[in-house]
């Protein structure tokens, strides 16, 4: 609007309701006053206070926030390390050049880069500095009083003004007692009374900004004490809680190991269920996780049911089904018929499908036909629904139709080097192939309950019915959840108060007149322009004005009917008023 | 797995419904399409009529400045005793009084019939189309909110069905109706070409009441931030056209005559902070009940999944919208762009984000 091009006298005229509003106007919001920039006096002091007052100012904060917005982008189109680290590795891969610059400038790790932290660090100083100040302002409005009536209600957004025969005592007397009921806080003050209303609006905002500081802490304090930890289950296996059984860990920097919540529990059963026709076959309908549960050392145990969107809650811990797959059992027997190995083997999904791939090593125990100690290792590959042929994708995710394929290997797993191997992998470095009669490497598509007998009597390897699932289990530990999710409800409620809510002030105003009639003039104000500060203001009106009602015009004006004698028209509005009121 | 089989079996798509919402689909959209052309129409003929109130108002008090409230005192002499005062209201110091124009129309009543009809053939193509999502949904007895299709018929009926509430509450909204209508024509459009997904069961993980809460008022959100938006763009216009006027300017005949018939550009801006402020703690909302459904899906609240992190920074811009107009010198057209800007998020995080970016929100079909 300010392109607006005002007259001098408009301008002019603004000034002067400027004044005549100042102390009527003021405190109807603890919005801080804009002042221009002017440059500082000299000294630290004076330097460091520009310096706060800039930062909590309105337009620097307003910045802020434009820059965190722009700020948050790049960590959503550039892959980041805290969500996907091999999407990090293939792009730095891919980009020679790009990927040590955006390394440098913490562009894979945006959420938790110098700069980001420095915008929204600032921010929330900003945000402080001005929530501080504010809340006493605020609490100084509740302790204080509306300001009285400006010198000429004509000025304000909504007037009215009337005449009355009632007494000016009295017109005010009714108006306080309205305003009362209407729960403004009112008082006389002067010939009128002043009265305001929707204190909450300015609540709800202080609140609001308060529960934002909340949840950041509260979101903080979760980074630096969160616990999350991987762990796959076969049915039947169990789980506790401690840090040696994960898989995987990651924690915050002031986590410790006494944090982990003692409870321990056992995977009973896997289902899962797919569409089995139509365009998304195969598309996963449900996953579900039957477990047996028991909280402390000596706990009692429970039985419940893990889904993708139910976890379960102990103490402050969540466990999520995170991922399946299948583990085929394996029994493998040496030379002499004896069971060296008998486990279930959990193998990786490789698709939707969950065509799997993974190793068996047998690393002990095991001797060949000769008597010689030897380790055996197979490369497995599953597919649940085999289509037959030389298919080797799974077209389907349930057991319809499953197949083991095996190839066997002999020699030195390398497990004994001291260097982490996957278990899913198997290191041929040291390995040999068994070689079937043709002399190609031996393998084999297995059935459930079918045999692959190694050559020459080393032994054989069976794949048993009833091919075990297993679960993928997250267990998360995020403290401050509970106070971050208190914030943002405050935050709902105080964001909707503060714009929902009208913060207006009403002034009556009764005088007697020259000609000893008394006039009543009513004004509204509201912090925002809007339409129902008027009509609430018409309301009061209409209201007062049936306990102060209409006096005729005075004397010179002479636009009524016949000008009635003075004493017969009043004491007919009175009587008619009595007459009303029995 | 049998068992689990034979449940899939009942919960099977319903092929008949599916098809039934398809057909209400198309038909929505024929109707949409003779709704636009009585909008087109409704514009045509309201260029007939000359009314020029901006120009008339800008003009003729271009010395007047602010003037004097007229104070009618009520005199309520003799008998009138049931009058009541009347209440004077005064504009803030500083804005222009503008009086709203006449609507697409411009008075004309042949302009207006055409304005009656179109609005009667939105209210039923609504009702189609609100059939047409209802069969979805009970074809796969489950929210319509699975994929973009399907997010993209709730969202082009849900905002059609604001824009009629608010004209069923006799709120000034007339003049969207072409926008909105071309809009959603648009909106079907992709839809059924590029987005039409085959009505089908939802993943595991969309398997939560929070599917109701959390998309629903996602979905509510963006059709309100797009009215809000859609008048945004003409605030800029009427607002350029207006200081053009009111600085001795002479702006050109179709502008004139698509202009003139607008509201004011105050009435505009106002008309979209409140329907933008009305809107954005629902907002707040939606993201609070995304970050709880992802703390019992994926094992946090807040991840900065690629969705997340522009829903955020979509909340992030309508704040820094909410913060400027009550900013000196951001008020006006600055604090408009960014309520323009912000919206682009909000439609970035839905078609970008979905179909460039990807991240832990794509499910089955886009």
């Amino acid at each position: 609007m300010s392109a607006t091009p005002n007259t001098a006298s408009g301008t002019a005229a603004e000034r002067s309701d400027d004044q005549d509003l100042g102390a009527a106007g003021s405190q109807l919001s603890t919005a801080p006053q804009e002042d221009a920039p002017n440059l500082p006096t000299m000294g630290v002091i004076g330097w460091a206070r520009w310096f706060w007052r800039q930062l909590t100012s309105m337009r620097v904060a307003l910045l802020l926030l434009l820059l965190l917005s722009l700020g948050a982008i790049p960590g959503s189109l550039i892959p980041q390390s805290g969500t996907d680290e091999t999407k990090v590795a293939a792009f730095q891969q891919k980009h020679s050049f790009l990927g040590p610059v955006y390394d440098k400038l913490g562009l894979f790790h945006v959420y938790s880069s110098v700069w980001f932290s420095a915008i929204y660090i600032l921010l929330f100083v900003s945000l402080i500095g001005c929530i501080v100040p504010r809340s006493w302002q605020f609490v100084g409005q509740l302790r204080g009083r509306p300001p009285g009536a400006p010198r000429r209600l004509t000025r304000l957004p909504a007037y009215t003004t009337w005449r009355t025969e009632a007494e000016p005592g009295q017109v005010r007397e009714a108006a306080l007692a309205l305003l009362n009921k209407r729960r403004f806080r009112a008082h006389v003050a002067g010939d009128a009374v002043a009265a305001e209303k929707g204190y909450l609006r300015e609540f709800g905002n202080l609140a609001f900004h308060i529960a934002l500081v909340v949840m950041l802490v509260a979101f903080a304090w979760g980074q630096l004490f969160k616990s999350e930890g991987n762990k796959l289950i076969v049915e039947g296996d169990g789980f506790s809680n401690t840090l040696t059984q994960y898989d995987d860990f990651k924690s915050g920097t002031l986590f410790s190991q006494d944090d982990l919540d003692p409870f321990s529990f056992t995977l009973d059963d896997f289902t899962g269920t797919y569409e089995t026709s139509g365009p998304n076959k195969g598309t996963p309908r449900r996953y579900q996780a039957t477990v047996d549960y028991s909280i402390g050392a000596y706990g009692k145990d429970q039985k419940t049911t893990v889904k993708v969107n139910e976890p379960l809650r102990v103490g402050d811990s969540k466990v999520y089904l995170t991922a399946h797959g299948y583990a085929p059992v394996i029994t493998v027997r040496d030379g002499k018929g004896d069971v060296v190995f008998h486990d279930a083997v959990p193998l990786l999904p490789l698709d939707s499908n969950v065509t799997s791939t993974g190793a068996i090593k047998v690393m002990d125990g095991y001797r060949d036909a000769k008597g010689q100690k030897d380790q055996l290792g197979f490369q497995a590959a599953f597919l649940p629904t085999y289509g037959g042929g030389t298919s080797v994708v799974s077209q389907f995710p349930a057991l319809t139709n499953p197949v083991l394929n095996l190839e066997a290997y002999h020699g030195d797993l390398g497990v004994n080097a001291g260097i982490p191997q996957s278990v899913y992998q198997l290191n041929k470095t040291n390995m040999k192939g068994f070689k079937d009669s043709k002399g190609q490497q031996l393998r084999k598509n297995l059935r459930p309950g079918e045999t692959m007998d190694l050559p020459n009597g080393a032994g054989s390897v069976t794949f048993d019915k009833g091919i075990k699932e297993w679960a993928n289990f997250q267990v998360t530990r995020q403290p401050g959840a509970g106070w971050a999710l208190g914030g943002a409800v405050v935050a709902i409620f105080g964001l909707a108060a503060s714009l929902f809510i009208q913060r207006r002030r009403v002034w009556v105003r009764a005088v007697e007149g020259a000609d000893g009639v008394t006039v009543v003039e009513m004004a509204g104000l509201g912090r925002s322009e809007s339409a129902k500060v008027p009509q609430e203001l018409g309301d009061l009106a209409g209201i007062l004005y049936d306990q102060a009602p209409g006096a005729p015009a005075p004397e010179d004006a002479s636009d009524d009917t016949p000008t009635p004698t003075p004493d017969t028209p009043d004491s007919e509005v009175v009587t008619a008023e009595g007459a009303e009121t029995k | 797995m049998t068992l689990a089989a034979a449940t899939d079996l009942a919960a099977a798509t319903n092929e008949n419904l599916a098809n039934l919402s398809n057909t209400l689909i198309y038909s929505a959209m024929a109707v949409y399409t003779l709704a636009f052309f009585a909008y087109i129409s409704e514009w045509i003929f309201g260029s007939r009529s000359k009314t020029g109130r901006t120009a008339a108002a800008l003009t003729a008090k271009a010395g007047g400045g602010a003037k004097a409230p007229e104070v009618t005192a009520k005199n309520a002499g003799g008998t009138a005793v049931l009058e009541r005062p009347k209440v004077v209201v005064r504009a803030a110091a500083g804005a222009r009084d503008v009086p709203d124009g006449p609507g697409a129309h411009g008075g004309d009543e042949q302009g207006d019939l055409y304005g009656r009809i179109a609005i009667s053939l939105t209210v039923l193509a609504f009702l189609i189309e609100f059939g047409g999502v209802l069969t979805r949904a009970l074809s796969v007895r489950r929210a319509p909110w699975g994929n973009m299709y399907e997010f993209n018929i709730t969202f082009s009926t849900v905002a059609v069905g604001v824009y009629l509430v608010l004209l069923a509450l006799r709120k000034n909204v007339r003049w969207l109706g072409l926008f909105l209508i071309t809009t959603v024509l648009l909106d079907l459009g992709i839809a059924v070409t590029v987005l039409y997904t085959a009505s089908d069961q939802l993943v595991p993980a969309l398997h939560s009441y929070w599917l109701y809460i959390h998309v629903s008022t996602a979905i509510l959100c963006g059709a309100v931030f797009y009215l809000a938006a859609v008048s945004t763009i003409l605030y800029l216009f009427k607002d350029s056209y207006e200081n053009k006027l009111a600085s001795g300017g002479k702006p050109g005949s179709f502008a004139t005559s698509f202009l003139e018939r607008l509201p004011s550009s105050a009435s505009l801006d106002k008309f979209s902070y409140r329907v933008n402020a009305a809107v954005f703690p629902l907002w707040t909302f939606t993201i609070i009940a995304g970050a709880i459904w992802a703390g019992d899906a994926w094992g946090r609240y807040w991840g900065w999944d690629p969705k997340e992190t522009w829903a955020f920074i979509t909340w992030v811009a309508y704040a820094c919208y909410l913060h400027a107009r009550a900013t000196a010198g951001w008020k006006g057209r600055k604090a408009a762009y960014l309520a323009l800007i912000a919206f682009a998020c909000w439609l970035f995080n839905y078609y970008g984000v979905n179909i460039f970016v990807g991240g832990m929100h794509s499910y089955a079909g886009v």
